[in-house]
C-alpha cells in the first residue's frame, strides 16, 4: 500500500521502524569484512529515499536523478582535489547546497511541464551533465575522473580507514538524520499535500493548493539529499568518476526503489539492500545473467507485484491475518 | 574558403545520411507514443535486433544483402507483435511509471541477450561488392553505401508518407492519433490498428538499425546508448507527427556531424541544450499534434 502521508496514519515511530537501525548496528559488529559494502548500501538507501520523495510521494517521474548524486559526488571531489578543502562536513554541506541549488533551478523548469516532455527534460538534463562531466577535463578529470580524494578525520579523530569502519558509522549517522527529517516531513501537512498532488493534481488545484510551489520545494529537498548521498560516495570511496552521472545509475536507483516498494519510506531501505547484496554476489561472476535478471525482475514487479517486496509482505500478512 | 565549402559538403552529406537513419529508426516510436501514449524506451532494442539479424544472416548464412535487409524488417516486425500482444498491451492504461519500468526491463534483458550471443564487440557489417567503394558525383567522391542509404531511406520515407496521407489505413491512423475514443466509436478497431502500426514501426526500426550499422555500431549497449537520440527525435519533432520527427532527425543528424567535425570538444552538448530549449519553448515539440 502506498503511503498516504499527512495525518492518515499515526506519526509515532512504530516498533518495526526501529528494526532497520538495529540491523545496521548489528551488521557493524557481526560483519566487519563487509563494511565497505555496508556503507555503499547506506548511501544508496539515502539516494533511493531522495527519489522516493519525488517519485513515490509527489509522483514526479524522472530519468535523470543521477544528476544530483553526481553533482554532490563531484562537489566533494573537486573541493578536495582542486581546492584543497578536505573537511568532511564542509564538503557535505557544499554538496547538499549545490545539489539543492541545481534541483531548484532545473525543477523550476522541469516541473512546469508534464508527461513525456517532463521525462525528456530530465533525460536531456542528465545527458548534458554527463557531457559536461566528460568534456570539462580541467575541472572533473574527464573520463578518468578524480582519483585521490582526501578527507580529513571526522572531528579530527576518526580517520577514514581501509576497512571502512568510520565510513560506515558516518554514513549511518547521516542517513539517520536525513531519515528523521524525511519521516517528519511526509507525516506533516506538507506530506499530505504531496500525496494529494500525486493522486489527483486537478483536485489539489481546485482546493487552492499551490501545486507548483510544493513540487518545487520537494524537488529541491530531494536533490539536496541526493547531493549528500553523492558526497558520501566520494568520501567513502576516495575517488569520483563519470559513472555517478550515468544513465545506468539513474536506472539502478529506480530499480532499487521499485524493488523495495514505492512511496513508503522503507521501500527505499529494503530495495537497495537486496539489490546491492545480490549485485555483490552475482554481478562480477555473471554480468550477462545479472543484467538479464534485473530486467526480468522489473517485468515481474510491473506485471505481478507493483508494490515491490514490501507490497508482497503486506499482501501475505493481510492473508495470514484473514485466515 | 574552398576547404570550408568542401568540409561543409561532407558534413551535410554525412549528416543527412545519419539523420535519415535516425528517422527510419525513430518514426515508429513517434507513432507508438502518439497513438497509444505508450512511453516505449525499448524502441532501440528493435533497431539493435535488426542490425544483429543482418550481420548474422549475411556473415553466418551467406544471405544476400537485400534479402537479409528484408529479413531484418520482417523478423523484427513479427517479434514485436508477439511482444505487443503478450506484454505491451497489458500496460496501455497503466500510466507512465509501469511503462517506463517495463521498457527499461526490456532494455536490460536485450543487452544481456545480445552480449551473451554476440559478445561485446560491434557486429560486423558485410557489404556486398557493389556497395563498396566511391561514387563520383559533382566532381567529388562519395561513399557508395552512404549514397544508397540516403536514396533508399528517402524512398521509405516517401512510401510512408504516401501510406499515411493517401490510404485508408493512413486516414484511420491519423484519426486515432487525433482522437482515439472518437475513432473507436466510429468503428475503427484501434487495438488492431495499433498492433499493425506497432509492427510496421518496429520493423522500420529493425531495418534502420540494419542499414545504419556503420553509422550507429551495433553492439550490446546499443539500446541504452542511443536511447536519448531516439527520444529526442520524437520529443523535438512532436508526437504522432510524420514530418516533425523527419525535420528533427535531419537537424540532429547534421548538427551532430557538424559538432563532431568542427567542435569535437563540445560533444553532444549543443544538441542536448537545443533539445531543452525547444521543449521549453514548445512542450509538444516543433510539429506535435499534442503534448
Amino acid at each position: 500500500m502506498m503511503h498516504s502521508g499527512g495525518y492518515a496514519r499515526g506519526s509515532r515511530i512504530g516498533v518495526l521502524e526501529i528494526l532497520p537501525w538495529l540491523v545496521a548496528i548489528a551488521a557493524f559488529f557481526l560483519l566487519p569484512e563487509y563494511l565497505s559494502l555496508g556503507a555503499r548500501i547506506l548511501i544508496f538507501i539515502l539516494f533511493t529515499l531522495s527519489l522516493d520523495l519525488i517519485l513515490g510521494y509527489a509522483g514526479i517521474i524522472t530519468l535523470g536523478h543521477s544528476v544530483f548524486l553526481g553533482l554532490g559526488a563531484y562537489t566533494a571531489g573537486i573541493l578536495s582535489v582542486k581546492a584543497g578543502i578536505h573537511d568532511p562536513f564542509l564538503q557535505l554541506i557544499a554538496g547538499a547546497a549545490i545539489g539543492a541549488g541545481f534541483g531548484a533551478i532545473t525543477g523550476a523548469v522541469v516541473l512546469r511541464t508534464k508527461d513525456l516532455t517532463q521525462l525528456m527534460l530530465t533525460l536531456a538534463i542528465a545527458a548534458i551533465m554527463m557531457e559536461v562531466g566528460n568534456k570539462a577535463n580541467w575541472l572533473t578529470g574527464g573520463a578518468d575522473g578524480l582519483p585521490g580524494v582526501q578527507v580529513n578525520p571526522l572531528f579530527g579523530v576518526f580517520e577514514f580507514d581501509f576497512i571502512g569502519k568510520t565510513g560506515y558509522v558516518y554514513c549511518l549517522v547521516v542517513l539517520f538524520i536525513v531519515w528523521f527529517f524525511v519521516r517528519r516531513m511526509v507525516y506533516s501537512p506538507f506530506g499530505a499535500m504531496l500525496t494529494g498532488i500525486r493522486e489527483n493534481t486537478a483536485r489539489m488545484h481546485a482546493l487552492g493548493a499551490p501545486v507548483y510551489k510544493r513540487l518545487l520545494v520537494v524537488y529541491t529537498i530531494s536533490a539536496g539529499i541526493a547531493g549528500i548521498a553523492g558526497v558520501l560516495l566520494t568520501q567513502t570511496t576516495q575517488s569520483v568518476g563519470l559513472n555517478v552521472l550515468s544513465f545506468e545509475i539513474a536506472g539502478d536507483v529506480l530499480v532499487m526503489l521499485i524493488l523495495g516498494g514505492v512511496g513508503r519510506i522503507y521501500g527505499a531501505f529494503v530495495g537497495p539492500t537486496v539489490y546491492l547484496i545480490a549485485h555483490d554476489e552475482l554481478a562480477k561472476q555473471f554480468p550477462e545473467y545479472w543484467s538479464f535478471g534485473v530486467g526480468f525482475l522489473l517485468l515481474i514487479v510491473v506485471f505481478f507485484a507493483r508494490g515491490g517486496i514490501l507490497g508482497l509482505i503486506d499482501k501475505i500478512s493481510a492473508r495470514v491475518r484473514k485466515s | 574558403m574552398q576547404a570550408f565549402l568542401s568540409s561543409l559538403v561532407s558534413v551535410l552529406f554525412h549528416g543527412v545520411a545519419y539523420g535519415m537513419i535516425l528517422y527510419v529508426i525513430s518514426v515508429g516510436l513517434s507513432v507508438t507514443m502518439g497513438l497509444m501514449g505508450f512511453v516505449n524506451l525499448a524502441h532501440g532494442v528493435f533497431a539493435m535486433a535488426g542490425g544483429l539479424l543482418l550481420s548474422t544472416a549475411m556473415g553466418r548464412y551467406g544471405v544476400p544483402f537485400p534479402l537479409a535487409l528484408l529479413l531484418a524488417f520482417v523478423v523484427v516486425a513479427v517479434a514485436s507483435v508477439v511482444l505487443e500482444r503478450l506484454l505491451y498491451s497489458k500496460l496501455y492504461s497503466a500510466g507512465e511509471l509501469p511503462q517506463v519500468l517495463f521498457t527499461m526491463g526490456l532494455i536490460f534483458m536485450s543487452i544481456a541477450v545480445a552480449r551473451y550471443l554476440y559478445g561485446t564487440q560491434a557486429a560486423p557489417l558485410f557489404l556486398p561488392d557493389y556497395l563498396k567503394g566511391q561514387i563520383p558525383l559533382f566532381g567529388r567522391d562519395f561513399p557508395t553505401f552512404r549514397v544508397v542509404l540516403i536514396i533508399f531511406s528517402g524512398l521509405i520515407v516517401a512510401a510512408l508518407w504516401f501510406g499515411v496521407e493517401r490510404t485508408r489505413w493512413g486516414a484511420m491512423v491519423r484519426a486515432a492519433v487525433d482522437n482515439r475514443d472518437m475513432a473507436q466509436s466510429v468503428g475503427i478497431n484501434t487495438n488492431r490498428l495499433f498492433m499493425l502500426t506497432f509492427a510496421l514501426g518496429s520493423g522500420l526500426a529493425g531495418l534502420g538499425g540494419a542499414l545504419g550499422s556503420d553509422i550507429l555500431p551495433v553492439q550490446s549497449t546499443y539500446p541504452l546508448e542511443n536511447l536519448v537520440y531516439f527520444m529526442i527525435v520524437v520529443a523535438v519533432g512532436g508526437l504522432g507527427s510524420l514530418s516533425g520527427p523527419f525535420i528533427a532527425a535531419l537537424l540532429i543528424g547534421i548538427a551532430d556531424t557538424a559538432t563532431k567535425y568542427w567542435l569535437p570538444e563540445l560533444g553532444a552538448f549543443l544538441i542536448y541544450a537545443a533539445t531543452i530549449a525547444v521543449l521549453l519553448w514548445r512542450p509538444q515539440g516543433l510539429f506535435g499534434v499534442r503534448s
